[in-house]
């Protein structure tokens, strides 16, 4: 149980090769932290640097109160699950998870009641005595968790530990892993690239690019209030539309639409953008409006999502699966105007 | 060049470059038709014998009759009559001087040193190599030996065990490393039996060195791979699950490097019980450095005692089988785990 903190992190493999640039995080004690962003971005660095399996090569991390950056893997009291899960392969399932409390020197007897207590919550009770061979990749997982939670340490580090499970699997998983983090009252930080999984278990989600940290805010900060373009496109499925403007007057126009602003941005030139859910198919009069020549429908039941055309820029919108809509027509919609975005076109940072 | 040779041999040449595959290739396509005829049930267990025969074949002929022709023989004497168990009596008699047993004392240590030596200097290596740069040059140089022929490697290590009286200079690196830095006496390294503990002469080691140096490198090359083949993350795991790096080699690296460990092992004892080059040319077995190999050797060639000879490649071989059995079933298993 400790908050940690990222001051002015750098992570440089050569002199030019920054793989993590200034990266600020604060993440407080107890707090549920996804960090997210597209493959390659720096999100497994920035958790090795944590775990100490990564040299830091500027500023400083801190556990709780203690710069890590000069002490050992070993002694940092962080427990991690590997993407790959990297259990012990000739180890049984209850030695696999034994092994951290012996390096603790912990009691014989104490560490058997850990094991049979983190088995019984994951639910492993008949495969303790199989290899991690005999096991599937569902149960490889909760011995790799089981392996992290006996030590009840400071700081849980997961990196995609969902990647390798199928769909349902994930899903059941990352309910489970929302409850033990209730349940243990430790620090979480966990790594993926799935925005579904960030906006679904993160207390606070701290979204990378490039090696830099674009935003970190809860889900509901980050969905509504994108910081950038990058934001913006990256966290929401189907993605936010986004359509070149120009403004005159507090009103942007783009190619085949026109909506006045709710406040002043302050430039010229940039991109507005809207997410599908703000274009239906009820037209409020005197509100904005578009003609969109439809190319694809989606029909998923409980929405449905068209995509075509309005003007010269291509436009998502979700309506009313009971409105009748065929490729190839010609449909007005709405647009609503509460969730307008507005990105300056040079620093492509949020204006509204 | 006098290619007159070739042309009088002309036929024998064309029976074994046309012939031989030939018949090779009418037994394959023979054997498969007449398979075809057999009603479909058992076709599935006749077919591998079909493919297997050949090989059986040649196994029998060239391996598995002469084995059996030498046992006949350890049971004969020089004219061929059966005398019973008479050269293993001879053999084994008058212990522990007698006989072969300075020869078997002497593969004993073989077995125990070469054995542990070569391992652990293997996995030594392996390990400290594994994190240096320019590994790979580092191991081709200690693999180099593997190269050289075990007469010039004895000639080599004549050199660094090379003797001269006390006070003048000394030619062989050892004695002069001996000389200079600890400013002691030569020693006479290959005819030295002091035994060092009390128990193991200090020559039988020498030449046990010797051979040593030309092997590590396979063992350290095997094993740097089995090495390699460690998932990088388990040993991050290990560290973040608070082990030290001695602990990870321990109960993490060590264990999944096992079974390489023991199939180069039983490899290496099986190369032990063998033993004869480093000796053959070292000392010929003087100064009481026989090994059994050897002393088959002599028997055979020097004494003409063909009975005696046989009995000591007996007594060889029968060491030999169940370790070679024990192998086999090891490297299955590593096989089996892949
Ligand atoms: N040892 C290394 N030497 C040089 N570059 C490296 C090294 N390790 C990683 N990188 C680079 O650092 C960048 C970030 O890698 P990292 O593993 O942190 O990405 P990631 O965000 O975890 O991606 P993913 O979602 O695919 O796991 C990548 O571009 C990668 O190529
Ligand atoms: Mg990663």
């Amino acid at each position: 149980m400790a908050s940690v903190t990222y001051d002015h992190v750098v992570k440089r493999y050569t002199a030019d090769l920054t793989v993590v640039k200034d990266f600020n995080v604060e993440i407080k004690d107890k707090e549920f932290m996804v960090l997210v962003g597209p493959s390659g971005c720096g999100k497994s660095t920035a958790l090795r640097m944590l775990a100490g399996l990564e040299a830091i090569s500027e500023g400083e991390i801190r556990i709780g109160d203690r710069v890590v950056n000069n002490v050992a893997a070993k002694d940092r009291d962080i427990a991690m699950v590997f993407q790959s899960y990297a259990l012990y392969p000739h180890m049984s399932v209850y030695d696999n998870m034994a092994f951290p409390l012996q390096m603790q020197h912990m009691k014989k007897d104490d560490i058997d009641k850990r094991v049979k207590n983190a088995s019984r919550i994951l639910g492993l009770d008949n495969f303790l005595k199989r290899k991690p061979r005999a096991l599937s990749g569902g149960q490889r997982q909760r011995v790799a968790l089981g392996r992290a939670i006996v030590r009840s340490p400071k700081v849980f580090l997961l990196d995609e530990p969902l990647s390798n499970l199928d769909a349902k699997l994930r899903g059941q998983t990352r309910i489970e892993l929302q409850k033990l983090h209730r349940d243990l009252e430790t620090t979480f930080i966990y790594v993926t690239h799935d925005q579904v999984e960030a906006m679904t278990m993160g207390d606070r989600i701290a979204i990378m690019n490039a090696g830099i940290l674009q935003q970190v805010g809860t889900p509901g900060e980050i969905y509504d209030h994108p910081a950038n373009l990058f934001v913006a496109g990256f966290i929401g499925s189907p993605t936010m539309n986004f359509v070149p403007a120009t403004v005159d007057n507090g009103t942007a126009k783009a190619s085949g639409l026109e909506v006045t602003l709710p406040k002043p941005v302050g430039a010229t030139k940039g991109t507005l953008g809207f997410r599908p859910e703000a274009v239906t198919d009820r037209v409020v009069d005197g509100g904005p409006s578009m003609q969109m020549k439809v190319d694809v429908v989606e029909r998923l039941g409980s929405d449905q999502f068209l995509y075509g055309q309005v003007g010269s820029d291509q436009v998502t919108a979700r309506v009313d699966p009971r409105m009748k809509v065929d490729p190839g027509d010609t449909v007005r919609l709405g647009l609503d105007t509460r969730s307008m975005h507005f990105f300056d076109a040079e620093s492509e940072k949020a204006l509204i | 060049m006098d290619f007159s040779v070739l042309l009088t041999d002309l036929p024998t040449l064309v029976v074994v470059i046309i012939g031989v595959p030939l018949v090779l290739a009418a037994y394959i396509v023979g054997g498969e038709y007449l398979v075809r005829r057999l009603p479909d049930k058992s076709r599935p267990a006749v077919r591998p014998w079909i493919w297997v025969a050949p090989a059986l074949v040649l196994v029998t002929g060239f391996l598995v009759a002469p084995a059996i022709g030498t046992v006949f023989q350890s049971f004969q004497d020089k004219n061929g009559v059966f005398i019973g168990f008479q050269n293993f009596a001879a053999q084994l008699a008058g212990f522990p001087t007698g006989g072969a047993w300075i020869a078997i004392r002497n593969n004993l240590f073989w077995l125990i040193f070469y054995t542990l030596f070569v391992l652990a200097f293997g996995l030594l290596l392996a390990v400290l190599f594994d994190r240096v740069p320019y590994e790979s040059v580092v191991k081709s140089l200690i693999f180099m030996p593997m190269a050289i022929s075990s007469v010039a490697l004895v000639v080599i290590w004549k050199f660094m065990y090379a003797y001269q009286p006390p006070g003048q200079p000394q030619t062989g690196t050892l004695n002069f490393i001996l000389n200079t830095v600890f400013h002691q006496d030569p020693r006479t390294w290959i005819q030295d039996e002091t035994p060092l503990l009390g128990l193991f002469p200090l020559n039988d080691l020498a030449l046990i060195g010797a051979a040593v140096w030309g092997i590590v490198g396979f063992s350290l090359v095997i094993l740097s791979a089995a090495l390699k083949g460690i998932p990088g993350d388990l040993l991050e795991a290990a560290r973040v699950d608070g082990a030290g790096e001695i602990t990870i080699f321990r109960r993490v690296i060590f264990p999944l490097m096992m079974p390489t460990v023991v199939v180069v092992g039983t490899t290496l004892v099986i190369f032990a019980l063998k033993a004869f080059d480093v000796v053959y040319a070292m000392t010929n077995g003087n100064y009481n450095t026989d090994v059994l190999a050897n002393r088959m050797y002599q028997l055979l060639y020097n004494s003409h005692d063909f009975g005696g000879a046989s009995a000591v490649a007996v007594i060889l071989l029968l060491t030999v089988i169940p370790v070679l059995i024990f192998n086999l079933r090891q490297f299955r298993a590593v096989e089996a785990r892949r």
